[in-house]
């Protein structure tokens, strides 16, 4: 058999593309889950409340000194089995849907640390001045700091983005179907083929992952507050 | 420019009034945190995760001395030696980024482009597959190899990129004072800025060790028998492989914290005796300043 | 793509090259009397499991009658970890002189490796709660949740014949199937019906589990050894002495008999000549 016979053989037997599908999806759904529960996290960091600011810290150091891969394996073996939830009818879905809330859980942390690097960008004279027009904290805050806050920690978001992508192959722990562990397999049947299979799913990153650097560099600029 | 280190010119000092629903809160919180505590061991009761015995086998001898120890060394061996090939790696490749010479700069971007988009645990996966194909390395050595190279790979590149990008946050005239007594820019760049950047990258370094730590625990996919494979398979003997799970997470909890307590203390102890801006790199994987550097025609030598 | 399947020949020469001079060399010389390598599971429970610093199982007991019979003391053997993934390049590359490790008879290795044996006739069953009724083999499985390693032939087996009533998971480990059976989150897990036994023989899972009985498959579990071999006549009269002897009987007993399980009578104990295994005749 020629090489492009074996290799169009190969493509036709196991969904590349579905795997790599479901690997964007992973990152689609957890970047949005973890950029709302960073924010949140970010703002409990900043707030006056002292309770609150605990549990920020608490939370992201806990998580961002967890290997992703007890996190996941814990939410499969530990809260699937042992607290018998299931969130989907079909396993498929019940896993995917597990495997989204831990990455979010645990890119949460970083993004909460990408805006609060993003909030010492701003200058303490705009705090200053909003304090000074009578704003308290929530309306100083969401108006005045977040806004400014957000464009200066679009570099460091967009490296979250970056690693959350790539993370999503930890799914693979929580029996999601994606692109690694079907690399795995089908090195595992065709071995003579090995290079050419990593090499397609190797490209297959490094097409979804540098556009997303492309674009944090270009939005970083685009949007740099200028001062 | 000031800049808003501490957060607290965002609010007021509490007077009596928000003192007093701050202290509500927190007795809320509280309750609710509580009523939450209460309701994960009722079902971990009901499930009979609470049993003594797959508590206390956490803290028997043959755990410790026959899973536990002998599984945090193999984790401990691999991420201190990937941190020792990932830093040769990342200084060969920083370099190879800073060089004068373009096509020698554009194999470094290249290949630290690439590994820094592979995903750590595909790089893994694919080294232990491959390797296992030759005779060179015993089989029991294999999983260890993959996991070594994999994570040398993509944070020696990270390293590479943390180099450059320290380089090209000096003072432009660290550069052009080097160039002006005569230096090649070859000796300027390692004598008078790659040390300079080295310092600064410190803290940004043993954040990544965080991060190489964190992420041995990929290794136990490809069978090698680190922390969490021992706690998987002492936890599936004994029945309690939640208990065991958790006790994993808490010592990576432990040597990590530990970590970044040091990464921290290090980077005011060096902001304190340099006055290169330190870096701080947040034990993000790939944590980077990405911005183009302002400093990039430093090794432009005017022709004459 | 014609570029890096060149460069991957090219390194796969290049690594090739200097394993040759390395076997040149002695460093890849095979067994010469001192010890004998032993591929073996390391995580399967009653069959090859590594016990802190013991190395229990049925596999391992017959590994160690064999390597006796052959002239090798207990601690003359090097056991070494065989994943299922390498275990046909592990003897083609020498790395090991035989392996006990739930190894299945099958034409397509036999292309590649020699076997022995077999030591052991397995069957794929289902692993099931103690207090289960309603489960009595793959054809009283529709409606419910199955359990099975990701990319094993067992899955594959029940996803072929039954993927239409049958709503199957796939984990990374028969032990975290087992797991998921103990909470009840699935309603039974599927393979060798000898490895099965081995998970419901731990401490923790006597008297939880117990075994279907009902085998809808065939396996033969040999002992794998590199192409060509000479050994197979010696190692096949060992198996049939460790018969002979009771000790195949007790070893089976001790290191699975606690689930409760029983061998299929009929299959075994296996009674060998002194060829090497291969594929019967359909």
């Amino acid at each position: 058999m020629s090489f492009s016979e074996q290799f169009s053989t190969l493509f036709a037997t196991y969904d590349v593309l579905g795997a790599f599908w479901t690997n964007v999806q992973l990152t689609f759904w957890a970047a949005i889950g973890s950029f709302v529960l960073g924010s949140v996290l970010a703002l409990m960091r900043i707030s006056p409340v002292p309770s609150l600011r605990w549990a920020g810290t608490a939370y992201v150091h806990l998580i961002r000194n967890t290997p992703l891969t007890i996190l996941m394996t814990l939410a499969i073996l530990g809260v699937w089995t042992q607290f018998q939830l299931s969130l989907a009818t079909s396993f498929e879905w019940n896993f995917f849907i597990y495997a989204v809330i831990v990455l979010a859980i645990y890119h949460a942390a970083f993004v909460c640390e990408a805006i609060r690097s993003g909030v010492n960008t701003v200058p303490v004279g705009q705090a200053e001045a909003a304090r000074a027009i009578g704003l308290s904290f929530m309306p100083t805050a969401r108006y005045v700091i977040f806004p400014q806050a957000l464009r200066g920690s679009i570099t460091p978001l967009g490296n979250t983005l970056i690693a959350l992508a790539k993370n999503t192959t930890v799914a693979t722990v929580a029996s999601v179907a994606e692109a690694s562990g079907m690399m795995k397999s089908m090195i595992e049947f065709n071995s003579d083929l090995i290079f050419m299979i990593f090499f397609v799913f190797a490209m297959g990153f490094v097409i979804i992952v540098v556009p997303i650097g492309l674009l944090t560099t270009w939005a970083s600029r685009k949007l740099a507050v200028k001062r | 420019m000031k800049r808003m280190t501490s957060t607290s010119v965002l609010f007021d000092v509490p007077g009596p009034k928000a003192r007093a629903r701050t202290r509500i809160f927190n007795i809320i919180a509280i309750l609710v945190l509580a009523g939450m505590l209460a309701y994960v061991l009722m079902v971990m009761g009901r499930q009979g995760q609470l049993e003594a015995d797959k508590w206390t086998s956490l803290f028997s001898g043959n755990l410790w001395v026959n899973y536990i120890l002998p599984a945090l060394g193999k984790t401990l061996l691999a991420a201190l030696i990937s941190v020792f090939t990932s830093v040769i790696f990342g200084l060969f490749f920083g370099m190879a980024r800073l060089a004068p010479n373009k096509f020698i700069r554009g194999f470094g971007t290249v290949v630290v482009e690439f590994f820094r988009a592979v995903p750590v645990l595909m790089m893994m996966i694919f080294f232990w597959l491959f390797l296992g194909q030759f005779t060179f390395f015993s089989p029991s050595q294999l999983p260890f190899i993959a996991v070594v190279l994999g994570l040398t790979l993509y944070n020696g590149s990270v390293i590479a990129e943390l180099l450059r990008s320290g380089v090209h946050q000096l003072p432009k005239g660290q550069g052009e004072a080097g160039l002006a007594i005569g230096l090649t820019p070859w000796a300027v760049l390692t004598s008078v800025l790659m040390p300079q950047a080295l310092t600064a990258m410190m803290p940004s370094l043993l954040s990544q060790f965080v991060v190489i730590l964190k992420d041995t625990a990929l290794g136990y996919i490809i069978s090698y028998p680190e922390l969490l494979a021992a706690a998987r398979r002492f936890g599936s003997g004994e029945g309690n492989i939640l208990q065991m799970l958790l006790l994993a997470a808490l010592i990576f909890v432990v040597i990590n914290f530990a970590l970044t307590l040091l990464a921290e203390w290090l980077s005011q102890f060096l902001s304190s005796r340099t006055d290169v801006e330190i870096k701080h790199a947040d034990g993000v994987p790939g944590e980077v300043d990405n911005a183009r550097p302002k400093t990039e025609m430093m090794f432009k030598i005017p022709k004459h | 793509m014609n570029i890096s399947q060149l460069k991957g020949k090219a390194l796969a020469a290049a690594a090739l090259a200097a394993t040759g001079v390395l076997a040149l060399s002695g460093c890849g010389s095979s067994s010469d009397g001192e010890s004998i390598r032993i591929g073996i599971k390391y995580d399967q429970p009653g069959l090859g499991y590594q016990d802190g610093r013991d190395y229990t199982g049925f596999d391992t007991d017959v590994a160690r009658y064999v390597a006796q019979e052959l002239g090798y003391s207990e601690d003359q053997i090097e056991w070494v970890e065989a994943p299922s993934a390498n275990r046909e390049n592990m003897l083609v590359n020498g790395q090991v002189d035989m392996i006990f490790a739930t190894y299945s008879i099958s034409e397509s290795r036999l292309k590649t490796v020699d076997f022995a044996g077999p030591y052991f006739y397995a069957g794929q069953d289902l692993l099931v709660q103690q207090e289960n009724t309603d489960i009595s083999g793959p054809d009283s499985l529709a409606g419910k949740n199955l359990c099975s390693v990701t990319g094993s032939t067992s899955a594959k087996k029940i996803q072929d014949k039954y993927s239409s009533t049958v709503q199957l998971v796939q984990q990374n480990s028969y032990s975290d199937c087992v797991v998921a059976l103990n909470a009840g989150m699935v309603d039974a897990v599927t393979t060798d019906d000898i490895i099965l036994a081995g998970l419901g023989a731990t401490r923790a899972n006597q008297g939880e589990l117990k075994l279907v009985g009902n085998t809808f498959t065939e396996e033969r579990y040999g002992i794998g050894l590199p192409k060509g071999s000479d050994q197979c006549a010696d190692i096949n009269a060992a198996i049939n002495k460790m018969v002979e002897t009771g000790a195949w009987e007790e070893a089976v007993e001790k290191n699975v008999g606690a689930s409760g399980y029983v061998y299929d009578a009929e299959l075994n104990p296996p009674v060998l000549d002194s060829a090497c295994a291969t594929v019967p005749a359909q």
